[in-house]
Parts: structure tokens; sequence; C-alpha cells
């Protein structure tokens, strides 16, 4: 079947692909191919750009940068161990609230909204991730991080100070005020997932637990959370992958501050907000060299968080098929 | 109360299920059509008829399942054990509990063991009792003749066994929580001929205890089981009868064109 | 019978138990919900004070005259957007059909996986590629390199819509063209593409919306000007940079103009999506 011509072959483009004969068909798809290649190669030369810029900081400070804290540009001694702890801290504290509220949300919208509510509900959800970066971070300096100082923190001081991570003086700015804006940001995309997770849900699984006499609460745990924990799972990774990167927001608002600090009152500093706050101002070249090894690590954690998540998400693609 | 015309032949005096009058739609569409029903205690009822002809929107209306289906609405009265059960204030999980349900594919809960499957309506409920479980499941278990083939991989997913085993199962769930009235969609649709015949087999012995209405597309299989049949055609309940008398000597002309095999 | 007395004991639990859950399903629902409303309030009631004329005509004044504008701003983001889109469109769609149409391919799962990946990678990851690229070389900051970023991060969004909405195409409508003897490059342009012209439209609007709000990747790259653009090669004013700049800024003035920003671009962001809803809604129901 594999020499069927285009015109007699029942399904073109289910066809395996052949070379094709037509002059004007062959032009087309190298065309197309010339344009795509630059995704590829793009992809490549990122990689390649990322390790030659970083260069000089590899050579210098080897696998050792990442777990040594001292920055210090003026005598030119580098060590990302502040970032990394710092955008771990933010992203997970983001996930360990976006996560049971997007899982929230997306039951909300497949089992308990009606039509119309769920639209509406789902379309402002979304619309969540299409606000600028900036804008979340001008908001979280005159909105959240006054609210934060005045409020949240002085409470949380009071009642829960005896844990390490409601520590210190509220200042607002920090890490609390980062990972929460961080959970807003990341919300729209968990969701999104959990939302089709739940919906490939066969319905003969909701209706063998109605059938039994369930209540709604109780047929959503049995029949949609239990068989949906990979997919939820693959969501908050894809959750993290977004969490990781996130800049702007994040720079506004975590006090670029580079030290590690188990209080959540504390400013810090995450891998993305470093290279945006000095890459600009980098005035040695290893200081660059430096910002750009921070990058290439971001690059490489981000590429191996998206294909994981990718890759569980695909699986259930088919799982959902069968 | 006036009798309805189909009324069951002869009458039933003191039926356990009783609908009157039922009407279903799906948005605009009329699918079942002013049907009244009485179903009699600790016997298989049937109900046959086309594709399409409501048997199966009837039977989910018996325990209120129909109302999950967006766009579905109901007229009519259902009484179970004289109780209205679409009266004021009358919970539909409740209703369920009371009927309960086997559907048309195998539907076990592919992230729990067999033993869990079989027991997840008592725990569900927050029964704890770890005896009165085992006890439950194995009852439950050899009642729906699965025991023997599972008793030593109570612990293996459910979703491991074979379609006729699973089907076994999920009557084996149903029964667990004890229900008065067991609703059947065609259970046997989607298994092979040697799981069907265990399933029929087993309807024989289930109606000791509970009363079986089963959806059918298969004649031979309601004329086999069940005491009763009722020919559903367009909406319609057509013919409602001992099923001795209905498959050898039907009344109306449109289910003898059914058994005869002249539609459908 | 003692069964259904173990029931009853336990139903008043369940019934809260579901009432109280469903409730938080609710609640949390509503909360996620909140930030947005809370963010469009902000920046709407704070920045509709701002917003006149010279906010679209005028420089940014120094501190302490009043008044001035984000003129240059604007520009700029609208010179750095449409040369990002003039570059990654074209990419964009290109790869997106490819994926739709030639999806047998031995590329099409190396393209896919590129375009996927590519999406994830932060955008402040191809900020400090474009530096690489186009300020090293070039000794300079300039709005080549800026809209160089902005495109590469356009390219994955456009191939991803372009490949949904040409996936909605019915096989028949393709079989139909092949079948009146036209060259499958036809098909596919004449038929196929043109018939989803108002979906791969929405798309690109889509991606445009999401560049004109990035701000990381510029930072550095088409770094930030108070005059009016001066070429390409040389640094450039965007909206996203100013209103970062003027947002960590102690003066009333650039605040309120870091405020007006804001609410353009929001306003902006929101109406293409409510646009791209309206199209392809009436579509895929």
């Amino acid at each position: 079947m594999s020499t069927a011509s285009p015109i007699t072959s029942p399904s073109p483009s289910r066809r395996p692909s052949t070379r094709p004969i037509n002059p004007g068909d062959r032009l087309f798809r190298r065309v197309l191919m010339g344009l795509s290649g630059v995704v590829v190669a793009v992809l490549a030369l990122i990689a390649i750009y990322l390790a030659k810029l970083s260069w000089p900081a590899i050579h210098e400070f080897g696998l050792g940068f990442f777990w040594t804290t001292d920055w210090d540009p003026v005598k030119e001694h580098f060590g990302a161990g502040a970032f990394i702890f710092g955008t771990l801290v933010s992203s997970f504290f983001a996930l360990a609230l976006a996560v049971p509220l997007s899982i929230a949300v997306g039951l909300f919208l497949t089992e308990l909204a009606p039509p119309r509510a769920a639209a509406v509900v789902g379309f402002m959800v979304e619309m969540l991730a299409a606000i600028p970066s900036v804008v979340y971070g001008l908001w979280g300096i005159f909105f959240l991080a006054p609210l934060l100082r005045l409020y949240v923190q002085p409470f949380l001081g009071r009642h829960f100070g005896w844990l390490f991570l409601f520590q210190g003086p509220p200042y607002g700015i920090g890490m609390l005020a980062a990972g929460l804006i961080l959970a807003i940001m990341v919300t729209p995309t968990i969701t999104a997932i959990c939302r089709e997770v739940f919906r490939a849900v066969p319905n003969t699984q909701r209706e063998a637990a109605l059938g039994l006499g369930a209540t709604k609460w109780e047929m959503i745990r049995l029949a949609v959370v239990k068989s949906s924990w990979s997919g939820v799972f693959g969501a908050g990774i894809l959750g993290l992958g977004r969490a990781l990167g996130e800049t702007m927001a994040v720079t506004m608002l975590i006090g670029n501050r580079n030290e590690i600090s188990t209080s959540l009152f504390s400013p810090g500093q995450t891998m993305a907000s470093v290279i945006a706050n000095e890459y600009a101002e980098a005035g040695s070249n290893i200081h660059v060299a430096a910002l750009a090894y921070v990058g290439l690590a971001l690059f490489v954690v981000s590429f191996a968080v998206n294909h994981l998540a990718r890759r569980i998400v695909k699986r259930l693609e088919m799982g959902g098929t069968r | 109360m006036t009798p309805a015309t189909n009324a069951a032949k002869p009458p039933i005096p003191e039926p356990i299920l009783s609908a009157k009058d039922v009407n279903a739609y799906f948005n605009a569409f009329h699918a079942v059509r002013g049907v009244s029903l009485d179903v009699e205690p600790n016997s298989v009822t049937a109900l046959i008829g086309p594709s399409g002809c409501g048997k199966s929107t009837f039977l989910r209306t018996l325990n209120r399942l129909h109302e999950e289906i967006p766009g579905a609405r109901f007229e009519g009265e259902v009484t179970l054990e004289g109780e209205n059960i679409y009266g004021r204030g009358m919970d539909p999980v409740q209703v369920r509990r009371k009927i309960g349900m086997v559907f048309q594919k195998p539907n076990p809960f592919p992230s729990l063991s067999i033993y869990e499957n079989v027991v997840v309506g008592l725990t569900l409920a927050g029964v704890k009792d770890r005896r009165l479980l085992d006890e439950t499941a194995e009852r439950a278990l050899k009642h729906s003749a699965l025991w023997d083939e599972v008793k030593d991989k109570l612990r293996a997913p459910g979703t491991s066994l074979s379609g006729g085993q699973q089907q076994r199962l999920c009557i084996a769930r149903a029964l667990a929580v004890k229900p008065p009235v067991i609703l059947m969609d065609e259970p046997t649709s989607a298994l092979d001929p040697i799981s069907t015949a265990r399933i029929e087999e087993l309807l024989g012995e289930l109606k000791k205890e509970v009363t079986v209405v089963i959806v059918t597309h298969n004649m031979q299989q309601a004329a086999r089981c069940s005491d009763r049949t009722a020919f559903f055609f367009m909406g319609e309940l057509v013919e409602y009868d001992r099923s001795t008398r209905l498959f050898t000597n039907p009344q109306d002309k449109r289910t003898e064109q059914y058994i005869t095999g002249r539609f459908g | 019978m003692t069964f259904q007395d173990v029931y009853a004991k336990l139903d008043a639990r369940r019934t809260i138990v579901n009432r109280l859950m469903l409730g938080l399903l609710g609640l949390a629902s509503l909360v996620a919900i909140l930030p947005l409303v809370f963010v469009l309030y902000y920046v709407v009631h704070r920045g509709i004070q701002g917003l006149n004329l010279s906010f679209f005509t005028q420089l940014p004044k120094p501190v302490g005259e009043t008044g001035g504008g984000l003129g240059n701003a604007v520009l700029g983001t609208l010179v750095l957007v449409g040369l990002g889109s003039a570059v990654g469109v074209p990419i964009g769609i290109a790869s997106g059909v490819f994926l739709s149409e030639f999806k047998r391919s031995r590329f099409a799962p190396w393209l896919r996986s590129a375009v996927e990946l590519l999406a994830g990678v932060p955008s402040i990851i191809l900020g400090i590629f474009a530096y690489a690229v186009l300020v090293v070389p070039l000794h300079g900051f300039s709005a080549a390199a800026g809209a160089l970023a902005l495109a590469i991060i356009l390219i994955p969004t456009v191939a991803k819509t372009t490949e949904e909405v040409l996936k909605l195409v019915p096989d028949h409508i393709r079989e139909a063209g092949l079948g009146l003897g036209l060259p499958r490059w036809k098909v596919i342009l004449r038929i196929v593409v043109y018939g989803s012209r108002s979906g791969i439209l929405t798309g690109v609007m889509l991606g445009v919306a999401r560049i004109s709000g990035e701000s990381a990747p510029l930072l550095f790259t088409a770094l930030n000007s108070q005059y009016w653009p001066r070429g390409l090669l040389a640094p450039i004013s965007s909206l996203p940079v100013q209103i970062y700049t003027y947002a960590i800024s102690p003066f009333d003035d650039w605040t309120q103009l870091a405020w007006t920003g804001s609410m353009v671009l929001v306003l902006f962001v929101l109406v293409a999506n409510l646009l791209m809803r309206a199209i392809l809604g009436g579509k895929k129901a």
C-alpha cells in the first residue's frame, strides 16, 4: 500500500509518506521542510550557544558551581547554590498550592458545574495564563506584597511562628510573595491538563459508582480521582516546568537577595531572576559566562521536566483511546 | 387508580416495583412514552425490543440514573415497596442503594482489587468492620458464582479477570450492598457464549433473594431466563405477560412480528 | 436487617461529607478566579487615571516634571512584535502545516518534539540565545536581537494552533481536492489552509498577544531606551520592559505610567483572546 498514488489512496494524510512525484509537490514539501527545519535547528543552536557562552564558567567552576553559594561579581567568584535553592523552594511551594487547587477546579468544571457556568469559569481560569508576567509583578508589588506584609505575615508569624517557615520580619516581598504569584500563574496550566484527564474517565465508571448508591463526592473520589493520579502527576510536572522558568513576576517579588533561608518570609533569588537582574549589567566576561551557565542549567532542567511531562501525558492519551 | 391498558396479565397483586405512566425525555426527544409496569417480587422480568425502543432508558428511570445524563427529563411515578422513589425529599443516592445496577459493559474499578471492588459499596458507606466486609465479600462472590475462581487471588486487580468474570464481579459488587432489586442493562451483550450461559444460569439462583429486571436484545435469553417479559416498541410498552405466553401466544401483532424475527 | 441499620447510621455523615466536599470544590473555583478579578480591577482602576492621548504620543518626562507618556514604548512594542511576527509567523505556520499534512514523514516526529520542547523553554533562555547570536557579534543591544527572541517564542504557539486547526479539516475534503486532479500542494494551500484561515489567524493573534507581553527576553537584547526608535540596530523601548522599570522605581508619575501601560497591554491580550473564542468557538461546536 506504500505505492498507492495520492489520487487513488483513500486517505491521503494517513498514507505512509512517499516522495512526491509532482514537481510542484516536491518543491512545496522542500519549502515546508526548510522552514520547519529552522525549529529543530534553533533548539540545537540554543544548546550550542548556551554551552559556548558559559564555557569560561564551566571551565573555571565545574560542577561545584551548583552547590557553592558564593556569588561575588567583584571578586569574580561565582556559585549558583542559592539560586537553585530559591528556584526549587519557590516552585515547589507554588505547586503545593496550585496542584490541589487545580484538581478541585478541574473536578468542579468536569463533574459539578452546569455547562454554561463551566464555560465561564473555565474561560476565566484560562485568562489567568494570558495576563503578562510583568503585570502580575506590578500587581504583586502594589497589592499582594502590602497585603502580605500588613496582614498575612503578622498573622502567620503570631500563630505559626514556631514553624521554621514563618519566621523573621514581614517584608511582604520575598519567597512567600513569589511562590503565591507563581501558584496563580501555573494554576491554568495544571487545571487544563487535570480537566482533560478527568474528562477522559469513561462514563461507565461514573455510572458504576452511582449505581452502587455512591454520593456524588464518593463517585468523584472512587471513579474519577482514583484512576487519574498519573495524569494529575503529569499535570503537576508540566506546571513545574512553567514555574521553574517563570521570570519577571518572580524577579519583581522575590526580593533578589543571594541567600539561603528556611523562612518563606525571607527574600531570595531564583535562577531566572538572577539572569534578569544582572545580565544586562554584567561587567566582566566571566560574570556573563556564569549567568549563561545558570541559564544552561535552567535550560537542561526545563528540557528534562517538559520531556517527562510530555511522556506521561502522551501515555495517557494512548490509554484514553483504548 | 385506573389500570393501565397494558398491565400485566395475570395482574400482580403485590408488586415490589411499580412504574406508573413513566415518560422520559432527552431534551426534545421523547424516549419513553407513558409506560406502566409492575414487577413481581423474586422474579426475573425481561425488557425486550428493537434497539432505540426505549427499554434501556426505561430501566434507567427505575433507579434514577436517567437523570444523570445532561438534558434528561422524567415524568411519572415509580414506587419501590409502595414508596415513590421520585417523591419529594427522596434522595436518588438512597434509591440506588436499594435498586442496584449491572451495566452493559463490565465496569470494575480499575484502581481497585477484586476484593475491594466487591465491598466498595460498603467501604464507601464507611463500614470498617473487617469481619463484616470479609463475610459480605465471600457471600456475594459465592452468590455470583465467582468465588471458586477468585478466592486465591482476591488482591489481584479487578481488571485482571476475563470479561465474563468481570461481569460476575460487577454482579457481586451490586449484590454486596443487599439491594432488594437489581437492574441489568444487557449484561451479556459484551460477553462470549460460555460466559453468557453462566450468567443466565446465575439469574435463576439470584431470584431466590433479589428481584431482577433485565434488558436484553436477545429473545432466546428472555425466553430462557425470565418469568415475565415486556415488549417495547418506539418508546411504548406494547405487551407485558408471562414469558411462556408472550413468546408462544402474543396478543399484539407487533410483538408477534418481532419475536418471529421480522424486524429489529 | 442489621445491614440496613449500619447503612442508616452512616448515612447522615455521608450526606454531610458530600455537601461539604462539593461546596469546597466550588469554593476552590472561586478562589482560583479571584486573582483574575483583583488583577483586572486594579489594573483598570489605577491605569485609567493616566489614560490620555499624550500617553500614546509623548516621550517619558524626566523625574520631577509631570506629564509625558510612553509613546516610544508603545511604538517600540509594535516594531518588536511586528518584526518578530514577520519572522516567526511563516515558520510557525509552515511547521503546523507540515505536522498536520505530512504526519507520516520521518521528519514529523522530530519536528513535533522540537515544537513542544521549544514551547517549554523559559523565555529568558531565548533572550540569552538572541544575545549570543546578535548582541555579541554586533557589539550592542538592538531591536533586531529582541525581535529574534520574540520570533522564537511565537513559533511553537503558531505551529501548535495551526496544526490543531488543520486537523479539524476532515480527510474527505482533501480526497475531494485530490479527486479533482489537483496536485497535493494546491489541495493543501488552496483548500485546507485557505479554508482554515480564520482559525490560523486567531492562532497567530494569540501568539502575537503573548509576545507583546514578554519582557524577560528583552531585558538584555532590545534593552530599553528613552528615545523614539532609532533603527533596528539600536536599543529600543518596549511596554513590558518600561512597565518593569517603572514598577520598581520610587516615583509616583512613573508608577502611574506603569499602571496605564499594563492596562493597555492587558486589554489587548483580553480582546485577542475573546476574539479567538468567538471565531473558534463557532467552529468547534
